[in-house]
């Protein structure tokens, strides 16, 4: 058999402290870094333009800001994208322009008038301020409503306590995730929401195999206070935690290098998510169930097969 | 507890497995580009077939497959460039009111395998296109179906011979004016007889007897889902006319319609054309150029309207249109046999030509003038609010003098050549009910499209070959087992995706990456709890049994999780997102089976029933 970590009884809930610095700082600085510098939104939800097209050589990307403003096109932000060949213009939604969809019409005429070679169309987005406006609100209320709907089967399905330590866990996932986008202002568009959303169904999937875990050993081992309870069932769980998020990260990097620049947001949130996902799953969510004052007592109504098992010698 | 093979265990997951192959093998062949062909109202028959050879002859350029496929003509090419090319000859050689010619992409599978299952089709991030959403200018719809009452009264008033009136409509209200309120009472009894979509009211005030009306809700309501259904229809119309095949258009909401054109190129040609709104108007002309001079000065008949010329100058036109663009039944475009200048030849249909005729035997020998109209939608940002502002362009495009009783087929002169091919295409789709004004734009080249599919499958396949080299260094026999069943699971999704013709997009090729990592945990489950068993001393095939048994609930529960966020996604997420959504549910749903019951079969199949010391995990 071989193992990553060696087997055995760390004190998990005895490392408390731990537990509280780091999350403590890295939920500061998300909340810092959301509340000071904001999310850097893509188009999808501030509406406007982002155009990319690729050149056959790098251009300089001073000419084309120029020829864009020569044919009253300004603010217009151009960076490249992935390649230096590849060039991304992004622009605010029109505040003058007549027929907002003609713009990027406009844009790609002025670049291929004043470029020697062919100009390759990539990939034009354009969103009507209303649109990312709409964008914007399913994007929050289907976060606020994935939380709502998971909350209730896990009530369902365990505990209260459980249920407000799984939430716990995943509230401090997508706070730190949604962070680091605001931190380093990396751009925050629909597939990095996507993302959050599956962080929030991954970040729980870790969460209920430890606390079903936990459950277990509440009903099955007779001796021990509820933190050694659970430092025990987080060790048992803990070899699958990390070869799962091993095999997780595996393919998330491999999304992340090979899968183009487009899905690099997308990626990263997940590569974020599922980190911060797997120490929250062994750290916050039993902490704050353990903080919640759990007992034996809250375990026995919630399933039928308690019974049997406390009939056994 | 000897975890032996069941026959009908074995069956089943071969049964499966088979299956899920036979559906997913469609796409190890994949799509060739084509051209398609398909009658109007002619039928496409070995004539067809044989004007199309010639084209293709002709243009020296080679079909490599011609099939026939329920009423449509394909024929499919080697690569993009020859499938444009033929297009155009293709085009050239048909004539467009009976036939349309399309670019397409078909199943590249043997003839055999078509009949099993068709490729998933590929979104538009992964095959290049334009995604449009369209918003209907409701204001317009319900302003122009006032205008038509408006029409109506004026109309029985005159009919009625009732003088100084005056009818109008302003902010929502129609309203007539009349001198004498016995006429009012009259002429309300013969509104309110006609139609049952307005609410009435009367009043008096300086001396005028006044009728008021609105539009009620259900016949505004009626009003816009109209509006929205016969723009839908124009709008299908069009994409089939500029040639793309399998487009969706399809409502959104209950103002927008969404537009989506795989393979289009030229969105600014797109985009002028969807939108467009330019129709053709028959007129005959009033008075001489001493009478149009005097016009601009405000001196206008009552029964005329001042025009203008392209070059500006100004004309006279009757109030009464001869013919509108909704008669327009066919229409072509070509050369003026005589000037040899841009020519639109048009087909009125049955009531339109009757009036063509009466109209045109009256009035032989004098001039007739034809006006290009087209309504412009200007959405200007102000203060934060989006303000629409409607424009109507109308420019009398040519004048003629009629020489002889027209009906159904003349032409119509004084455009451009591109003018003219586009209003052809315009006058035979029919015209929109309401301007739409595009309010979200995505398109994808094709060299990202390209990018994209090579980028997807690269990252997904070596995403997999990672986790099963992990997964056979860390759980050896069981962990290719593992390996195997994910091998099956992505076999499995590609078959559902398949078989439900859903749209793989760049989204879905990364949700079935992250399923890849994640379908896994089912099997590390299992297999962490064989070894707990296997070191609490419990023996090889008890531990197997115990392993599959205590893991199963939390599989489910850990799972489930993960489906509600997937469901919430696709419930809420818009094209590409919900994409990722459909083949993460999916995903989840095929990796139940083949991390469970698939493992179990070949774990049971390899060591079940054997009397074992030790288990290679």
């Amino acid at each position: 058999m071989r193992t990553l970590i060696s087997e055995g009884g760390f004190d998990f809930m005895g490392r408390r402290t731990f537990a509280y610095v780091v999350s403590g700082v890295l939920l500061s600085v998300a909340i810092l870094a959301i509340l000071l510098r904001g999310l850097n939104f893509g188009v999808d939800f501030t509406g406007g333009y982002t155009i990319e097209v690729g050149y056959q050589s790098a251009p300089d990307l001073d000419v084309v800001r120029d020829t864009l403003a020569a044919a009253e096109l300004p603010d217009a932000v151009v960076q490249t994208f992935g390649t230096s060949t590849d060039v991304l213009i992004r622009m605010a939604p029109g505040a003058e322009q007549s027929n907002d969809a003609k713009v990027s019409d406009d844009v790609l005429a002025a670049l291929a008038t004043t470029s020697d070679e062919p100009i390759d169309m990539r990939r034009v987005e354009f969103v009507g301020p209303q649109v990312g406006e709409e964008l914007r609100e399913t994007g929050g209320l289907a976060v606020l409503f994935a939380l709502g709907a998971i909350v209730v089967y896990i009530w369902f399905r365990f505990e209260k306590k459980f249920s407000v330590g799984s939430v716990a866990a995943l509230v401090h996932d997508v706070v730190i995730t949604i962070g680091f986008f605001a931190l380093f202002q990396i751009e925050f568009d629909l597939t990095v929401l996507a993302a959050i959303l599956a962080v929030i169904g991954y970040s729980l999937n870790d969460t209920i195999v430890v606390f079903d875990r936990i459950r277990e050993n509440f009903l099955g081992m007779r001796r021990g206070t509820p933190a050694e309870i659970m430092n025990a069932s987080i060790n048992q769980t803990l070899m699958r935690t990390v070869v799962t998020s091993g095999t997780t990260l595996l393919v998330l990097l491999s999304l992340f290098f090979l899968g183009g620049a487009i899905i690099h947001g997308f990626a990263l949130a997940l590569l974020i998510g599922v980190v911060v996902g797997t120490y929250s799953s062994i750290f916050v969510a039993s902490l704050a169930v353990l903080m919640l004052g759990i007992t034996r007592e809250d375990m026995m109504p919630v399933e039928k097969e308690g019974a049997e098992l406390d009939s056994i010698p | 507890m000897n975890n032996s093979t069941v026959l009908w265990r074995v069956l089943l997951l071969a049964a499966v497995v088979l299956t899920g192959a036979l559906l997913a093998l469609p796409n190890w062949f994949g799509s060739d580009p084509a051209v398609q062909i398909s009658g109007r109202d002619a039928e496409v028959d070995t004539s067809v077939a044989v004007a199309v050879r010639g084209a293709l002859t002709e243009a020296g350029l080679a079909a490599s497959e011609t099939r026939d496929d329920e009423g449509r003509l394909l024929v499919l090419f080697e690569d993009e460039d020859t499938q444009l090319r033929a297009r155009d000859a293709i085009a050239s050689a048909l004539d467009p009111n009976d036939y349309t010619v399309a670019l397409n992409l078909v199943s590249a599978s043997p003839a055999w395998l078509r009949k099993i299952g068709e490729p998933m089709s590929l979104g538009l991030d992964l095959r290049g296109g334009v995604h449009f959403l369209m918003e209907v200018n409701m204001a317009a719809a319900i302003d122009s179906a006032e205008e038509r009452y408006v029409a109506d009264w004026k109309r029985e008033v005159r009919e009625e011979r009732i003088r100084g009136t005056r009818i109008q409509h302003e902010n929502g209200e129609l309203s007539a004016r009349f001198r004498d309120e016995a006429d009012r009472d009259r002429m309300l009894d013969a509104f309110a007889n006609e139609v049952f979509d307005l609410d009435f009211d009367t009043s008096e005030e300086g001396g005028g007897f006044f009728i008021t009306a609105n539009l009620s809700e259900a016949a505004a309501e009626e009003e816009r889902r109209s509006a929205i259904q016969q723009n839908i229809t124009t709008l299908r119309n069009r994409i089939n006319e500029l040639g793309v095949s399998e487009p969706i258009v399809q409502q959104q909401g209950l103002e927008r319609i969404v537009v989506q054109l795989p393979g289009v190129q030229d969105t600014a040609r797109a985009k002028d054309i969807l939108g467009a709104t330019a129709t053709l108007e028959y007129r005959l002309v009033v008075g001489g150029p001493a009478e149009w001079a005097a016009a601009e000065n405000g001196n206008v008949p009552a029964d005329a309207r001042l025009y203008r010329e392209r070059n500006g100058s100004p004309v006279l036109l009757s109030r009464d249109i001869i013919v509108t663009g909704d008669q327009i039944k066919g229409a072509s475009s070509g050369l003026d046999q005589q000037s040899g200048t841009p020519a639109v030849f048009v087909n009125l249909d049955g009531a339109g030509a009757r009036r063509m005729q009466d109209v045109t035997q009256e009035n032989v020998g004098n001039p007739m003038a034809v006006v290009y109209i087209e309504n412009r939608v200007d959405v200007r940002m102000e203060n934060g609010e989006e303000v629409t502002e409607n424009t109507k362009v109308e420019e009398v495009v040519s004048i003629a003098t009629i020489r002889d009783v027209l009906s159904h087929r003349f032409q119509t002169t004084g455009l451009g050549s591109q003018e003219a091919a586009d209003l052809s295409l315009l006058l035979r789709a029919g015209a929109l009910k309401a301007p739409v004004n595009i309010v979200e734009e995505r398109t994808v080249g094709p060299s990202l499209g390209k990018d994209n599919i090579r980028q997807g499958f690269l990252s997904a396949a070596v995403g997999l070959a990672l986790v099963i080299v992990f997964m056979g260094w860390y759980y050896r026999v069981f962990g290719l087992i593992a390996g195997a069943a994910l091998v099956i699971n992505v076999v499995m999704i590609m078959a559902v995706l398949s078989a439900l013709q859903a749209t793989l997009t760049l989204p879905g090729i990364a949700g079935i990456v992250l399923t890849t990592g994640m379908a896994v945990d089912a099997n590390v489950l299992i297999f962490e709890r064989i070894r707990e068993e296997l070191r609490a001393g419990t023996a090889v095939q008890g531990a197997i049994s115990a392993g599959y048994d205590k893991a199963f609930s939390t599989i489910a529960d850990a799972n489930v999780t993960t489906l509600i966020a997937a469901i919430v996604l696709f419930g809420m997420g818009t094209g590409p997102i919900k994409g990722f959504a459909i083949t993460l549910c999916i995903g989840i749903l095929t990796s139940m089976f083949t991390a469970i019951f698939g493992s179990r079969v070949i774990v049971n199949w390899l060591y079940g029933g054997k009397r074992l010391k030790s288990l290679p995990i």
